[in-house]
């Protein structure tokens, strides 16, 4: 038992024909992250709609666990998150929810469109939810503030990931931190890589088990969120995501590093 | 209009006839990264790995390489363009940069991640191997080829039989320095004397049986210091060209500079040498790799050919022709010897094209092209060939929604500009920025449109090294640091009358100009031509004959030229223009500053 509950705690995806075989025994909450009028249009059947905007509103603990609840989400409830952002949206919401302390949430393997795609069904309506009640048991140890990022500079064990795109990257970034942008994480019909290809991606990259990793992103914490559940899925045990990523640090006029001498700008074709 | 046509079938069954991967070769540079993180690996023998594995090193970083795929003869199949416009995407700036020797590179690539592009190019038969360090490089061939109305015979399946023999063959592994090879369809369209070796295909008549065969130039190349190829003999017999090929190769091998990397190309060699004693020993030098293979050793032609019109059921009622499709047509289309064809020519931004323009590119070519690839061309450009003409409108409303519709790719206004400082360690200035300027300028001035203007060339190199091509450009730069008391200012050499045709010559020096001032200057030689012409005339004409001193008019030279441009260099002082201290692309101020480069390792 104990074995399996380890493995339950790294299952990062859900692959379509285990959640359409969850979604027909009831057995699981599906959450749609993607826009009201999106979800309107239509949706995995049975999911419930919580756009991003939403939750980002105000995601202090206690109002998050509020909106789970009244997702119809308890303490026990398997929860699948999809979006149509090649998971990067969906991640944001699950880290949430793991975060205020629930255990069985994941990522669906694949993107909203993709779904649609391949035909799979989908449905218009609405379901009526209950509310249910979460508790709060918060969860420090996937959460990384500038506080924790400052203190850990000088930690020879922890790796800062940013996972920006290269140029944005190159133009200044936290320091210390190695760029792995969020499309590296993918693969083409899949929000993540297999296994066996994220793990030689992350060897190559020097990326140990026994490092403390921080994923950071431009604002909210969503490509960094995919990254989060990327490093989680290659069994990483000591995961954490800076949830106020870039944006805040810069606010907080936090020292910046810049790779110099070189117009990488004007190789873009944008 | 109604056009319904029911065609033959879609060309997405067309892939690639080679595949130049070795899947295993990912894994070992993988392998080799970490042990040279690790110190297992000295610096030195970990370049010359890196490089000829196709990985170069990046402007004032060991940390990021530039990964330069080779693309054979320059073509491309529309699977391997979206792999790697999502290679660029995970592992580069979203961005591939188009070469002007028909590679594709992704740049600032982290070098634990090169392995990665490795594979994914393994994946659908590409490799970088030998791309960069002392080997046979990319073997280029016209972008015209097959379907040039002036060629004897399409030299392509050559080329890429070239490519194959040379590519991992133990004689290539070591040679001096690098080493280029250039097939074209005829004079106009190719390189043939500007390069190791450049060769023309020609037929021979004898008792009544044609023959194909080549005319071979040896010995030319751009470089910090140019020199212009010498043709070996009158024509090559096509099984001698291998036979041939081997023979310089052999003689480079053996005689090239080892010690001094500055010059030690082939040029440096045939110049010290002599033409005659050279072109003796290659002659001879044939005779022994003709007469010593112990097994029959010959080149693998395939000149299959898949041209097949994809099906297309266009209802084209309501389809409107849309604005701009007359000038595009004019400066970016070029009719093919199979009269119902159209090559068309992209115009890129200095050879700079996005992942999302890749893709696009890919279901482009896959709808419209009856040949089902593309071919890279020598000017930093892509031709989609074999499109059908009533195909044109539509394809031009496709290109539009890419945004690759811009006009002016056969032009003037499609100038070429090395990395420069975006990437390169050699660079002194923006080269790549400012052949962008110039594009967007007179695009903007509609100087694609104007006929005097269409067959000169703009090229811009960064540094004296000729990366940027601009000893062979109508009106040519290469960068440097100009001076004012301790300010400093971005700087170019310009050159005049450097061309790459039948009458290929070097251009010849004229006067420094600011970069700040290099358009209003080429502006000013555009109105100086204009003055001055002949009716008929075109730009390129009119500055040859300058050059040469045998024009008539009041502008006999260069000198008089530099005279009438002197007023425009002038620096300005800092207060009165800031601008001008600063290169394109930023805004601090210019100092040169490079790093080790890697053209020579």
């Amino acid at each position: 038992m104990c074995r399996l509950s380890r493995e339950k705690t790294i299952k990062t995806t859900t692959d379509i024909d285990s959640l359409r075989s969850e979604i027909r025994d009831k057995s699981v909450r599906v959450i749609d992250v993607r826009r009201e009028e999106d979800y309107k249009q239509n949706h995995i059947p049975s999911s419930v709609n919580l756009p991003l905007a939403n939750l980002l509103s105000d995601d202090s603990p206690e109002r998050v666990q509020k909106l789970f609840q009244s997702l119809g989400i308890d303490d026990e409830t398997p929860v699948v998150v999809y979006d149509d952002t090649f998971g990067a949206l969906a991640s944001r919401v699950a880290w949430t929810l793991e975060y205020i302390g629930h255990s069985d949430v994941s990522l669906l393997e694949t993107t909203y469109s993709k779904w649609k795609s391949l035909g799979l069904e989908h449905e218009t309506k609405t379901p009526e939810i209950q509310t249910k009640t979460h508790s709060l048991n918060l969860n420090p140890e996937i959460l990384a503030t500038s506080d924790y990022l400052e203190q850990s500079k000088e930690k020879p064990n922890t790796l800062l990931i940013d996972n920006r795109e290269r140029l944005n990257y190159l133009e200044q970034h936290i320091p210390g931190a190695v760029n792995l942008p969020y499309r590296t994480l993918a693969s083409s019909d899949k929000i993540l890589r297999p296994k066996d290809d994220m793990k030689r991606l992350l060897e190559n990259r020097g990326v140990t088990n026994n490092a403390e990793i921080i994923t950071y992103c431009g604002s909210v914490g969503t490509l960094s969120g995919l990254a989060y559940y990327a490093l989680k899925s290659v069994g990483l045990p000591n995961v954490k995501l800076y949830v106020r990523s870039f944006k805040e640090w810069k606010n907080l006029k936090k020292p910046t590093q810049k790779q110099e001498d070189a117009s990488y700008w004007d190789l873009s074709a944008e | 209009m109604t056009v319904s046509d029911v065609k033959q079938t879609r060309t997405d069954s067309i892939k690639p006839k080679v595949n130049w991967a070795r899947m295993e070769e990912a894994e070992d540079f993988a392998k080799t990264v970490k042990l040279f993180r690790q110190g297992k690996y000295d610096e030195d023998s970990f370049r010359r790995y890196r490089l000829q594995h196709g990985a170069y090193g990046t402007r004032m970083t060991s940390d990021y390489a530039m990964v330069r795929i080779k693309l054979p003869a320059g073509e491309v199949y529309p699977n391997q363009l979206e792999k790697i416009s999502q290679l660029s995407e995970q592992f580069s700036i979203g961005s591939a940069h188009i070469s002007t020797r028909e590679n594709i590179q992704l740049h600032w690539v982290i070098l634990e991640d090169v392995s990665e592009i490795f594979r994914g190019l393994a994946e659908v038969g590409l490799t970088s191997r030998e791309a960069c360090g002392n080997s046979v490089r990319n073997v280029m061939c016209s972008p015209l080829s097959g379907v040039c109305a002036d060629e004897k015979f399409d030299s392509t399946p050559y080329a890429l039989a070239t490519a194959k023999f040379f590519l991992r063959n133990p004689i290539a592994q070591s040679l001096p320095r690098k080493f280029k090879f250039n097939f074209t369809c005829c004079e106009q369209h190719g390189m043939v004397r500007m390069v190791d070796v450049g060769l023309i295909p020609q037929l021979r008549e004898s008792n009544g049986i044609k023959q194909r065969g080549f005319k071979i130039f040896l010995g030319g190349g751009l470089g910090n210091r140019s020199f212009v190829g010498h043709q070996l003999e009158e024509f090559t017999p096509e099984e001698d060209l291998l036979y041939t090929s081997l023979a310089v190769l052999r003689i480079f091998d053996r005689l090239g500079d080892r010690k001094n990397l500055a010059r030690n190309r082939m040029r440096y060699l045939v110049n010290d040498m002599g033409w005659d004693k050279f072109q003796n020993l290659v002659l001879k030098e044939r005779a022994i790799v003709r007469a010593t293979q112990s097994v029959v050793t010959s080149l693998e032609i395939d000149d299959s050919s898949d041209i097949k019109r994809p099906i297309k059921i266009t209802d084209q009622s309501g389809f409107s022709v849309p604005d701009g499709y007359a000038r595009w047509l004019k400066t970016n289309t070029i009719k093919q010897k199979q009269s119902e064809y159209h090559s068309v020519f992209l115009t890129l931004e200095a050879g700079d094209i996005t992942a999302t323009q890749l893709v696009a590119l890919a279901e482009i070519i896959r709808e419209f092209s009856s040949e089902g690839k593309a071919r890279t061309g020598f000017n930093q450009n892509i031709a989609i060939r074999y499109i059908h003409n009533d195909d044109l409108p539509n394809l031009y409303s496709k290109l539009l929604q890419a945004g690759l519709a811009k006009s002016g790719a056969l032009t003037m206004t499609a100038p070429i500009g090395c990395s420069g400082t975006t990437s390169c360690n050699l660079a002194l200035t923006n080269s790549h920025r400012l052949a962008k300027e110039i594009q967007r300028k007179f695009l903007e001035m509609k100087l694609d449109e104007d006929v005097d203007l269409q067959d000169s060339s703009i090229k811009i190199s960064g540094c004296p090294n000729s990366c940027g091509q601009h000893g062979i450009a109508t009106i040519g730069f290469f960068g440097g640091g100009g001076r004012v008391g301790k300010e400093m200012y971005p700087n170019y050499q310009m050159s005049l009358g450097g061309r790459s045709d039948g009458e290929t010559m070097l251009g010849v020096t004229c006067t420094r100009v600011p970069a700040k001032r290099v358009i209003p200057v080429i502006l000013k030689i555009i109105e100086l031509f204009k003055q001055h012409k002949k009716s008929n005339d075109s730009l390129k004409e009119w500055i040859h004959r300058v050059v040469n001193e045998k024009e008539d008019s009041a502008i006999k030279s260069v000198n008089d030229i530099r005279k009438i441009l002197d007023p425009l260099t002038i620096p300005p002082t800092k207060e009165d223009d800031p601008d001008f201290y600063s290169d394109y692309g930023t805004d601090t101020s210019y100092h040169t500053k490079t790093g080790k480069g890697e053209c020579a390792a």
